[in-house]
Parts: C-alpha cells; sequence; structure tokens
C-alpha cells in the first residue's frame, strides 16, 4: 500500500485518529509520519471542517437555542439536519425544501447570494413553470372549495390533472 | 482509449500553453427524486448507471464509452486519477459507480460521485469558453433523456452547498516555474482567493503543489451566471500568463547563466539519470519544460514534458509495466522512460 500523503513511498506507519467521535485510520511512510509527528494538534481547518462549523452553529453565541432545529428530518430521504450538519452533504433535491430556513443562510455566507442566475435546462425549465403555474391553480381550487364553488373547483381539478400530465406526474 | 498510455489530447497544445497546461469544465448535476450517493440504495445507484446507459443507447451523439469502475484494477483506477478523468472520491468508491469517456478522453462523465453526475471536459491550453461551450451542448443532451433535480430559486441541487446553483468548477492548470523562482507566487496566491478564486496543487483539494503547476478554480457557483464565471477566470489567467512571461523575460535577461545553468542541469539529469523519484522527475521536468518555452532548449516538444507528467506516476508506471513494482524498481522504470523519450 502507497502512503497516503506521498503516494509514492510503501506506507510502513499506522496512525489511528478519532476526529469528532469518529475513528480515521491513515497509512503514512516513515519520511510522512516523522513530518507529521508533533504536529498534529487536531486543528483542522479544512473547507469541509468550515462548513459544518457554519452548519451546526457551534460557535453562535446561541449555540443552545439552536439545538431544537437540529431534529428536522428530511420526509423523503430521512436525512437529519443534525447529521447534515456534521457531514456538510445533503441527501437528495428535497433536503433543500426541508432546511430550506438553514440553506439558504448558508448559501448567503459561502456564495454571498441564496438565488440562482444561471442556466435553466430546457425540459426541467419548463417543469418548474407547470408545476408553480398547478400551485397556483391548487391554491384557486381550494379557495372554490372553500366558497363552494364545486363547477369551478372541478373545472381548476381538471386542468391541474392535465397539466400534471403533461410532465408526467 | 484507457488502454493507451496517455489521454489523445495531450498529444496537443493549446493557445498559450506556454503557461496554461490544461483547461477543465465541471458540471455537478443530480438526478431528480433520486437520493444523492450518499443516500441511496444499492438499487438506486444502479437506477443512476442505467438512466445514462439507457440514454447512450438510444443517441451516443458523444461517442462515450462506459465503464464500471468495479471492473477495473485498483492501479487502472489509480491511473484515471493521474490523468484527471477520475477523481480520488470515485476512485475509492467501491460498488455501482462508473465512468463515460470519450475517445479522445477530452469528455468524461463521472457517475455516482459525489452528486450523480458529475461532468467535465479538458482542453489543452487555455480553452475555457471553448470547454464551456462543449459542457453546456453536452450538459443539454444529458437533461434531454434523464430528469435532472433543478429549484427555480437554487438552481442545480447538489449534495455539497457549495457547489449549488449552476454547478461549474471551471479551472485552468497553470505552470509558473519563474514566478515561483522570483519568490511572486505567495503574494498571487492571496491575490487570486480575493477575487473569489482558490488555487490547489495538481491533484485538487488537499494536494500539494508539485513540479511548479497550480489549479486554479472559481469558488463561487451561485448567485453568477456560467458566462460571468468563466469570464472572471479568463481575465485572471491573462494577467497570469503575462505577469509569468515578465518575470520570464526579467530571469533571462538578468540570469541568463543562473537560468542555463538550472535548464541544462535539470535537462542532464532527465537524459542520464538511471533511478529517480516522482517528486524529483517533476521539478526537473518543470525546469526543462521552461528551457523550451524560452527557447533555450530546441530539441524536445513540449508536448513530451506534458505526457511525462502523467506516464511517471506510480500507478500509470505499473500499468505500462504490466506488474506491481516495489519503490526501488519504480525509480529505476521511471528514469528508464524519461531516458528513452528524450533520447
Amino acid at each position: 500500500m502507497l502512503c497516503q500523503n506521498c503516494q509514492e513511498h510503501d506506507a510502513k506507519v499506522h496512525v489511528s485518529k478519532i476526529i469528532n467521535g469518529e475513528k480515521e485510520d491513515i497509512y503514512l511512510c516513515e519520511e510522512c509520519a516523522h513530518i507529521s509527528e508533533g504536529l498534529d494538534f487536531g486543528l483542522d481547518f479544512s473547507f469541509n471542517n468550515l462548513l459544518t462549523g457554519l452548519l451546526n452553529n457551534q460557535f453562535h453565541p446561541h449555540h443552545k437555542i439552536n439545538l431544537s432545529n437540529h431534529k428536522i428530518k428530511c420526509e423523503f430521504c430521512g436525512l437529519s439536519y443534525d447529521i447534515f450538519s456534521k457531514s456538510g452533504r445533503l441527501g437528495c433535491n428535497e433536503c433543500y425544501n426541508s432546511f430550506t430556513d438553514k440553506i439558504d443562510k448558508v448559501l448567503r455566507r459561502i456564495h454571498g447570494n441564496n438565488r440562482h442566475t444561471g442556466k435553466v435546462p430546457k425540459r426541467a425549465g419548463e417543469r418548474v413553470m407547470v408545476k408553480r403555474r398547478v400551485k397556483e391553480l391548487r391554491k384557486l381550487m381550494d379557495e372554490a372549495v372553500a366558497t363552494e364553488e364545486f363547477e369551478r373547483a372541478a373545472e381548476l381539478r381538471d386542468e391541474i390533472k392535465e397539466l400534471k400530465d403533461e410532465i408526467g406526474e | 482509449m484507457i488502454d493507451e498510455l496517455i489521454s489523445q489530447w495531450m498529444k496537443k497544445t493549446g493557445p498559450d500553453s506556454d503557461v496554461v497546461i490544461s483547461s477543465r469544465i465541471r458540471l455537478a448535476r443530480n438526478l431528480e427524486n433520486i437520493k444523492f450517493t450518499n443516500q441511496a440504495s444499492e438499487d438506486e445507484l444502479k437506477e443512476v448507471i442505467n438512466n445514462v446507459n439507457n440514454l447512450l443507447l438510444n443517441d451516443n451523439k458523444f461517442g462515450l464509452n462506459l465503464l464500471e469502475l468495479s471492473n477495473l484494477s485498483q492501479n487502472k483506477k489509480n491511473m484515471l486519477v493521474e490523468r484527471h478523468l477520475i477523481s480520488p472520491d470515485l476512485s475509492e468508491r467501491n460498488i455501482n459507480n462508473a465512468v463515460a469517456l470519450s475517445s479522445e478522453e477530452t469528455i468524461s462523465l463521472m457517475i455516482n460521485e459525489e452528486d450523480h453526475l458529475r461532468l467535465q471536459v479538458l482542453l489543452p491550453g487555455l480553452q475555457l469558453q471553448e470547454a464551456w461551450d462543449l459542457a453546456d451542448k453536452i450538459d443539454d443532451y444529458l437533461e434531454q433523456g434523464i430528469n435532472i433535480a433543478f429549484d427555480e430559486k437554487y438552481g442545480y441541487l447538489t449534495a455539497c452547498p457549495t457547489n449549488v446553483g449552476t454547478g461549474l468548477r471551471s479551472s485552468i492548470m497553470v505552470h509558473l516555474p519563474a514566478l515561483t523562482m522570483v519568490n511572486r507566487v505567495k503574494n498571487f496566491i492571496a491575490a487570486i482567493s480575493q477575487l473569489g478564486l482558490a488555487v490547489r496543487g495538481l491533484y485538487g483539494e488537499g494536494t500539494e503543489t508539485v513540479g511548479n503547476l497550480y489549479q486554479i478554480s472559481n469558488q463561487v457557483t451561485l448567485g453568477r451566471s456560467e458566462d460571468e464565471i468563466i469570464e472572471n477566470l479568463i481575465e485572471v489567467t491573462h494577467q497570469i500568463i503575462t505577469q509569468e512571461r515578465n518575470a520570464r523575460e526579467i530571469l533571462l535577461k538578468e540570469k541568463e547563466m543562473f537560468l542555463k545553468d538550472q535548464i541544462y542541469r535539470a535537462y542532464g539529469t532527465l537524459k542520464y539519470a538511471y533511478k529517480i523519484s516522482v517528486e524529483e522527475a517533476m521539478k526537473l521536468i518543470s525546469n526543462v519544460r521552461l528551457g523550451i518555452d524560452l527557447g533555450i532548449i530546441e530539441d524536445v516538444e513540449s508536448t513530451i514534458l506534458n505526457q511525462l507528467m502523467v506516464i511517471i506516476r506510480p500507478a500509470t508506471l505499473q500499468v505500462l509495466k504490466g506488474e506491481e513494482m516495489t519503490i526501488e524498481d519504480r525509480h529505476i522504470y521511471r528514469a528508464q522512460l524519461i531516458r528513452e523519450r528524450l533520447q
């Protein structure tokens, strides 16, 4: 096996680290092991660590208040915010909805922005428009039901069905 | 293809290739309503591969050839990493991952890396705009047959929030021997970070710089259009090219003997050494390349050095030899390959 640091010499030293409660095994050659020896104070300024720090608010002055939010789970994939804040990785496209408030904040910190202004895919773009229309029609249908305009509600229901068939949902 | 020593595109040069080795565009995409790879079941990961496979069977207009990585030896996978065709991360994932490559290996579509799809276009020299134009077309083609996760507000949805929006990472690999010699690289890295760009080593995040090669890429992917991101990097690259060329001119004028000595010593060592490590070889190749770009060395083509930079790496070396080698044997075989190519 090659040294994980220089990828050149054979790994002869096995180092185990405990990071955030998780064990990580590192295999190094003697030279790299010697260089890294005594220099590891558990400080990890990797980008991912900074990102997860932002996500779990561990340095936030009101850190304790925010803990209750960590129990939220994504309905589609089951990922909890707690796990996401530790890994920095979302579990599915629905997570963006499930954790939207928190993600919004983090995106503004990372990108200085929270709104996409680039390419819109042709087919998905159309679907986005159709879905938006369906949402509007649903609202109107609910209103029609509430005001007992059942004929109007049925018309709207048919229109919604037509649109959904169009995008294969 | 993969059985050849190097990617076909490496045999070519591109615009400004005295400083810019290659231009790369990477797009991160996910399939709608299938869990991202870190949460997906084996069946869901298979579904992603099947989606791509069906698309290729239906209309393979970019001539992509799908390779399931579980069918390759670790050495072959490492070789693909050394050629920048797959990421180290993908080479370490063991099941249900694949890569689709074009014959020249300018196009690489990684399947089931951190995102379901990671499309990469790699061209020699400064050709970011051309790489983007091609990636944009392939992206359209993928989207015709595959439902891509896209949100009106957040754009293309990715596993990591740092890639969301355009999902675009555009990067260039530059060779900066003169700026390194005159100790200007640290200043330039600091300046570049203020422009929303990141500087990394040869194999991406967390890797060291070797052979005076640096990768520069955009950090922000959301809130800017693809054109803005690419234009910004192209403009900065033009400045880097100017600075590096200036530093070369100044060195040649003020320190000609020092420079020639460095270059010819490197050339001599590469030409005659019988044992050499990757680190030393990369340093010396960098100096010889500088000699070629300055017109001091005239009997070697610069593309040979681009090729050598890949061939001498451990996995490629072992695939070439057809056997596992000890470190000592690798040093000897590496030196032999370099000698043969420089004669």
